[in-house]
């Protein structure tokens, strides 16, 4: 360690009204080093990094880049340094296409002053995205892209930088295992070349995969930073909370969930054109079903189509015995169907308002008398479900936009289950969520599976399928290619089924 | 395949309601469909065309101009006035009317941009402060002797092309290759997208808008002498409710209210379909009051529409096809 590191962010603090975000921070980045950043959701890793970008002017600190004191006070700055970053919350512009998002502000100059270079920005373009294994054309709009690409296509953008130091704030929370492959290969042969990696993630076995060292960050301080050789997760986790966990598989031992319980939702013959084909499944009162697949499985097209976002060409839905008739979303919800779904950021959180604001939207007619929205009542109701999700801000009056990543997203979570709904579907409900806030989630689903909601949770990661549910549908193609009982089943024989491979 | 036809019908309602209209208008009216009518739809209109084309640019990068109009009359005005009153020659008073043009959407882009007002807000103002300055250098009175050189903008042709129509699709050419072909033209797309991530990328914001606003200030100006040209005289009160027609083409056009989405050829088209009702209801001797609530209403219909498009687009944006 006698080498000069490429980046030192020494005693860096940053406070906002209400929250100390950064307290006295170190962090140091080596060479050809993929360092890992941890800590639980709102521990002030993004704020840290946005420092970093210049987005953020940090209190009081200094950061050295190559042992030179130096001044970020723009990401311009941070780009001319040679760090580029890969923010948590996507930085695309949705109509432009995938080259121009790439190339957005350092376009390749075309012949006359002020044009660019059209067929050079195209090709580069298509060369970023091949480096990625990315089958996707650089004239598509991003908007059109599904959100693992659209991710992908933020990796190309930072890619294309050729940079120093490479920050990723969370880039694999909506990527499947194919895609994290990808970009772990391509981490890997940049770390060959020298350059060096941030990497956030709140998947303790990535960071294991991927990284040399681990930095960790509690309630904004400092907790240390390790070497990844020898270390355990047991280790990790409590350096992140401070405390052991307690065991995160709430499912009640050995009960058999359907055998005594009614029906809740039913679905029967349910097909999609081209999309989903003849499905057919039960829903119990009181049960956790867990829906495992690949990308592309049909899975978030069902939930989907349950929803009534897209209509079914052929088949039906069943509530309580109830043939349902919807027509769109809000429909589905007056039927007591709710769906969080897998895009948190698209889902309409008010950015601007507050969080208590945000919480209670959905049932402010409830809150209403004469008209007249009761704002203590419904600031009473957010801190109930702040409480109960351990949604991590000063108050319910805070902004929104203010919350950490993983925290904005508890707030849709609350949002959907001041609805009380009988079906609650879930599309990855603990992607981008801190290990212990994941276990608040899980225990949540639980309490609210014996109060008799049904809930479809829909997850890529297995050991959240296999923990968590009671009963397994696998995806293939649009279809229900397999059931499985999760106390009997492995993550292997999930995968085997999901992808198609013969049965040994 | 849904979303390719949303898309393709969001691009061609444009012309689907002109040739509505137009076929409407020829069946009820005999002298709609006459070349000399067509021509004239295609000259009346060429200050909606030019203020359009500054109104697209603003609304790309996000925001609105609801100066237009004012700024229009008090260019038309401050030009004339050079020319009648202090002799100036034509050229050169029509030059400092669109340098004005330029100065007055300056100080709209600095309100918003520095001044961080709302663009609603601080165009607003200037529509009146326009308006009021228009009144006080007429004097309320029309501006008129202009002389030949001057009036050749609005009456004058050549080799039988009359001059508006050159000035307007000559703009129209030059601001469709600024904007699709140069670097300016993606940040304005880029902006009206997603400020902030255009800022993240080091797109130079605050320029860009600086120059929408300087830009749609000029072509109201440019507006503002062809209309006075083409009626011998600058009329204190006109261009009135100019923006109304500006902002209806634009959203007609397909652009949208939220930017980012939208193009000068689509909306100019927008601004003839403003052109070909007022001037068919004109045949029809529909009234001037009724005129302006119809073109009310269809100013709510075309942003309806949009927001109907915005909605089915929108959706399908997070939809995704991932899981
Ligand atoms: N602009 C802001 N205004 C006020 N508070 C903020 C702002 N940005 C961040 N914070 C607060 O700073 C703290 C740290 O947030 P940060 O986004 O750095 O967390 P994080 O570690 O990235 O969490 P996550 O894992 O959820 O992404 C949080 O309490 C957050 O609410
Ligand atoms: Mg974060």
């Amino acid at each position: 360690m006698n080498t000069t590191p490429l980046l030192h962010m020494s005693a860096i603090s940053k406070s906002f009204p209400g929250v100390k975000a950064l307290d006295r921070v170190d962090f140091t980045v080596q060479p050809g080093e993929i360092m890992a950043l941890l800590g639980e959701n709102g521990a002030g890793k993004s704020t840290l990094m946005r420092i970093l970008d210049g987005v953020f002017t940090p209190d009081s600190g200094q950061i050295f880049w190559r042992g030179q004191p130096v001044q970020i006070r723009s990401p311009q700055d941070a780009k001319n340094l040679g760090i580029s970053m890969i923010h948590q919350e996507l930085a695309l512009v949705p109509y432009l296409d995938v080259a121009k998002n790439i190339y957005l502000g350092r376009e390749p100059a075309g012949l006359l002053p002020g044009t660019i270079d059209w067929t050079t920005l195209y090709e580069q373009a298509h060369q970023q995205l091949a480096r990625l294994d990315l089958d996707v054309d650089p004239r598509t709009p991003v908007r059109d892209l599904p959100l693992a690409q659209q991710q992908m296509v933020e990796v190309a953008k930072a890619l294309s930088l050729s940079a120093q130091l490479i920050v990723m704030d969370e880039p694999t929370s909506s990527l499947s295992n194919a895609e994290v492959a990808v970009l772990f290969r391509t981490m890997r042969a940049l770390k060959e070349q020298g350059v060096s990696i941030v990497f956030i993630s709140h998947r303790l076995n990535e960071i294991f995969a991927i990284a040399d060292r681990v930095t960790v960050l509690r309630d904004g301080s400092l907790v240390g930073s390790e070497p990844l050789q020898g270390m355990t997760a047991d280790a990790l986790i409590r350096m992140m909370v401070g405390r052991e966990l307690g065991e995160t598989n709430q499912r009640p031992a050995g009960e058999d969930v359907q055998s005594q319980r009614q029906p809740i939702l039913e679905v029967r013959n349910l097909s999609r054109a081209g999309i989903l084909h003849d499905i057919n499944f039960t829903l119990y009162e009181g049960e956790i079903l867990g829906v495992a697949g690949l990308v592309g499985a049909g899975r978030t097209e069902l939930a989907e189509t349950i929803f009534s976002v897209h209509p079914p060409t052929q088949g039906d839905i069943l509530l309580r015995g109830q043939k349902l008739r919807l027509r769109r979303p809000a429909d589905a919800i007056r039927a007591g169907i709710a769906l969080v779904t897998e895009d948190r950021k698209g889902q309409g959180l008010f950015l601007r308002m507050e969080v208590g604001a945000n919480i209670s939207v959905r049932i402010l007619h409830q809150l209403a008398r004469f008209g007249l929205i009761r704002w203590r009542d419904s600031q009473h109701l957010a801190q109930e479900y702040v409480d109960k999700l351990g949604v991590r801000t000063p108050s319910v009056r805070q902004k929104v936009r203010n919350l950490s990543g993983g925290n904005q997203q508890k707030v849709v979570i609350a949002k959907w289950l001041t609805l009380k709904p009988q079906v609650l579907i879930l599309d990855e409900p603990t992607r981008g969520i801190d290990v212990g806030a994941k276990g608040e989630i899980h225990r949540l689903m639980r309490e609210l599976a014996s109060q008799g909601v049904g809930i479809l949770m829909i997850s890529s990661e297995l050991p959240e399928v296999l923990g968590v549910s009671d009963r397994v549908l696998v995806m293939r193609g649009g279809r229900v290619v397999a059931e499985m009982n999760p106390r009997l089943a492995t993550q292997d024989d999930i995968m085997r089924a999901a992808t198609g491979a013969k049965t040994s | 395949m849904s979303l390719s036809l949303s898309r393709l019908f969001r691009r061609s309602t444009v012309f689907i309601f002109l040739l509505v209209l137009v076929v409407f208008f020829s069946l009820t009216t005999n002298r709609f469909l006459v070349g000399q009518n067509l021509t004239n739809i295609l000259v009346q209109n060429s200050h909606v065309i030019l203020t359009a084309v500054g109104m697209t640019l603003v609304m790309l990068s996000g925001g609105i101009d609801l100066s237009v109009g004012s700024v229009a009359a008090l260019c038309g005005a401050l030009s004339a006035g050079l020319v009648a009153r202090n002799g100036l020659p034509a050229e050169i008073a029509i030059v400092l009317g669109l340098v004005a043009g330029f100065g007055l959407g300056l100080v709209n882009g600095g309100l918003v941009v520095y001044g961080k007002l709302p663009p609603f807000v601080a165009t607003l103002s200037m529509l009146g402060v326009a308006r009021g300055l228009t009144l006080a250098y007429t004097n309320s009175r029309p501006i008129s002797n202009l002389g030949d050189a001057y009036n050749f903008w609005g009456r004058g042709d050549v080799l039988g092309v009359p001059m508006p129509l050159i000035v307007w699709v000559t703009v129209v050419v030059l601001m469709t290759y600024l904007l699709s072909q140069t670097r300016f033209g993606l940040y304005v797309y880029a902006i009206g997208g997603s400020e902030e991530t255009a800022r993240l990328a080091s797109v130079p914001v605050n320029r860009v808008k600086m120059v929408t606003y300087g830009l749609s200030g000029t072509l109201a100006a440019l507006a503002g002498v062809l209309l006075t040209a083409r009626v011998y005289s600058a009329q204190p009160q006109a261009a009135v409710g100019l923006e109304l027609q500006a902002i209806t083409a634009a959203v007609l056009g397909g652009v949208s209210l939220f930017g980012g989405v939208g193009n000068i050829p689509t909306a100019v088209f927008g601004a003839l379909l403003v052109g070909v009702l007022g001037n068919g209801m004109n045949h029809l001797r529909v009234a001037s009051y009724p005129q302006q609530i119809i073109q009310g209403v269809v100013l709510v219909l075309a942003v309806a529409i949009d927001m109907a498009t915005q909605r089915i687009g929108g959706h399908k944006s997070k939809r995704g096809s991932s899981s």
